[in-house]
């Protein structure tokens, strides 16, 4: 007996639900915690790929660090319901439209994707792993890879110039 | 490799060794608010707890009993269902680290050969860093569902230490695995039996583990987050009977814990040192009991310096806290991580 479709299916459904209830929540701390539930499924996924280090990783990065913040500012914030703002029926259109675009877009791009040649090896695999990410990394891909660190530091560079920013107008 | 498949008497072996190590956690974290107690006596030369039981043995059960049976208040203005699952939740991510923490030898017995560890996963370490770094929000959640705005400062206090002190950990355990080259837990241990301990390459990148590990663990001088003279008393203000109970225990386990992870990484795990017990012709169960207790010893010595620490060096001002894990831990672990990797690169060729 294999476990793994019914594992499978117990993620999805998890993924599924936790992202629907982070949409649909009225408390902005509900959405914010059901969104670190959706990442906890997403990293079950990872693990039933064999892709261990995303997993970790996903959780680490995501729920443990970027979502603290969106907590820190939102629990800050203290929205409540009395104090939500009214939304525009037209902005919700744009928004409504906005999605579907999005939609169309990923079913165009899905459409022609072969199936079968790039079904995922379940559970197996060694393409996940610290040691031939690292290596993949650092050979085949070291150009992208340094690029995209470029754009972290650029991103870092950034913020920090914001902030000193609000200093120096504050002493002023 | 078909991990998934059911093996009965596989999970049998987990399901017991799991019970085991949370039971041990509970018992230790137990007598850890007593030895708290009776260091704190002892360092400033009172008598502590004493009364119940020899020696005062059974005060941390009649505590468990006090805390059972108080009063249950949850405040009307409170999130009711994340009030409770605060202290949940800081109690679970306490309990999941030890899965991958190697307990001892493994019972090798001709065919049968039982690991004293519940998953030695290829990430290893970095297991122990994502539950830690999803344990701030049971800090988080706890302090803002009181409604209370101590409660609330305290949480955002305790996260924002939490998180700021990650990155020096990360960064002093970046050194320790690129000597070992694998995040695995067991092979971390299997390289200080055959090299030696960590602690002596890397005595630089201990001090920054520990004194990050002390942050991790809320305890003083970073206690910031329950700084009571600041915050009234903390996260767990409003939080009463075994709620209450859950936040405290839950912080000596993560001292526990974390005691174990430290010895595991810098102090050889379950190695004896200066000698190769392996030759010694031990009985298998001999074997790996003995290994056991010598990680209990590091483990224990390791607390009594958390609680000395404690008693001995006052608090820290919240600036002063963030300035050392920003401008300090940080380019010092940076240097040691460099150093490292220059030394390692340089010797490997």
């Amino acid at each position: 007996m294999n476990v793994t479709p019914y594992i499978f299916w117990f993620l999805s459904v998890w993924a599924l639900f936790s992202a629907l209830m982070m949409v649909t929540s009225r408390n902005p701390v509900y959405s914010v915690l059901w969104l670190i539930s959706t990442f906890f499924a997403i990293s079950g996924h990872y693990i039933l790929l064999n892709a261990q280090f995303l997993a970790v990783v996903n959780i680490i990065v995501y729920a443990g660090a970027i979502m603290v913040l969106f907590l820190f500012v939102i629990m800050l914030m203290n929205l409540n319901k009395e104090t939500e703002p009214q939304k525009n029926r037209w902005l919700k259109l744009v928004g409504a439209l906005a999605g579907g675009c999005l939609l169309l877009v990923l079913v165009a791009a899905l459409k022609d994707a072969e199936l079968k040649s790039q079904q995922a090896m379940v559970g197996a695999g060694s393409i996940g792993l610290i040691k031939v990410l690292g290596k993949e990394l650092f050979t085949r891909y070291v150009v992208p890879f340094e690029i995209s660190s470029l754009l972290f530091l650029s991103a870092m560079v950034g913020a920090a110039v914001i902030g000193k920013k609000e200093i120096t107008h504050q002493n002023s | 490799m078909n991990m998934l498949a059911i093996d009965i008497w596989f999970i049998i072996e987990k399901v017991a060794l799991i019970a085991t190590i949370i039971g041990l956690s509970f018992f230790i974290a137990m007598y850890t608010t007593y030895a708290e107690r009776k260091v704190a006596a002892w360092l400033q030369d009172r008598r502590g707890p004493n009364r119940a039981g020899p020696f005062g043995l059974f005060q941390p059960l009649a505590d468990g009993g006090k805390l059972f049976f108080k009063e249950e208040i949850i405040p009307l203005t409170s999130n009711r269902f994340l009030f409770i699952l605060g202290p949940a939740l800081a109690m679970i991510t306490a309990l999941i680290t030890s899965t991958v923490i190697p307990w001892g030898a493994s019972y090798v017995d001709g065919t049968t050969n039982i690991a004293l560890q519940v998953a030695d996963v290829d990430m290893g370490i970095l297991v122990v860093f994502g539950i830690v770094s999803v344990g701030v929000y049971g800090i988080m959640i706890g302090g803002w569902s009181s409604n209370n705005k101590f409660s609330l400062m305290a949480a955002i206090r305790g996260a924002s230490q939490m998180v700021s002190y990650e990155l020096p950990m990360g960064l002093a355990l970046i050194a320790v695995l690129l000597m070992t080259g694998s995040l695995k837990m067991s092979a971390i241990v299997s390289h200080q039996i055959e090299h030696g301990w960590h602690i002596f390459y890397q005595p630089l990148g201990f001090i920054i583990f520990f004194v990050c590990a002390l942050a991790e663990c809320n305890r003083t001088p970073f206690d910031l987050p329950e700084a009571e003279n600041e915050l009234n008393f903390g996260y767990h203000q409003e939080y009463s009977s075994m709620k209450l109970g859950f936040y405290l225990f839950a912080e000596y386990i993560n001292m526990f814990i974390s005691s174990a992870v430290m010895a595991t990484l810098y102090f050889g795990g379950y190695d004896i040192p200066f000698v190769n017990e392996s030759t010694w012709g031990l009985s298998p169960l001999l074997f790996s009991a003995m290994s056991f207790a010598v990680l209990m010893a590091k483990v224990l010595f390791f607390l009594f310096v958390f609680i000395w620490i404690r008693w001995t060096i006052p608090r820290f001002r919240y600036d002063q806290l963030m300035n050392l894990g920003w401008k300090k831990l940080i380019p010092l672990a940076l240097v040691n991580m460099l150093l490292t990797a220059a030394l390692t690169l340089w010797l490997n060729n």
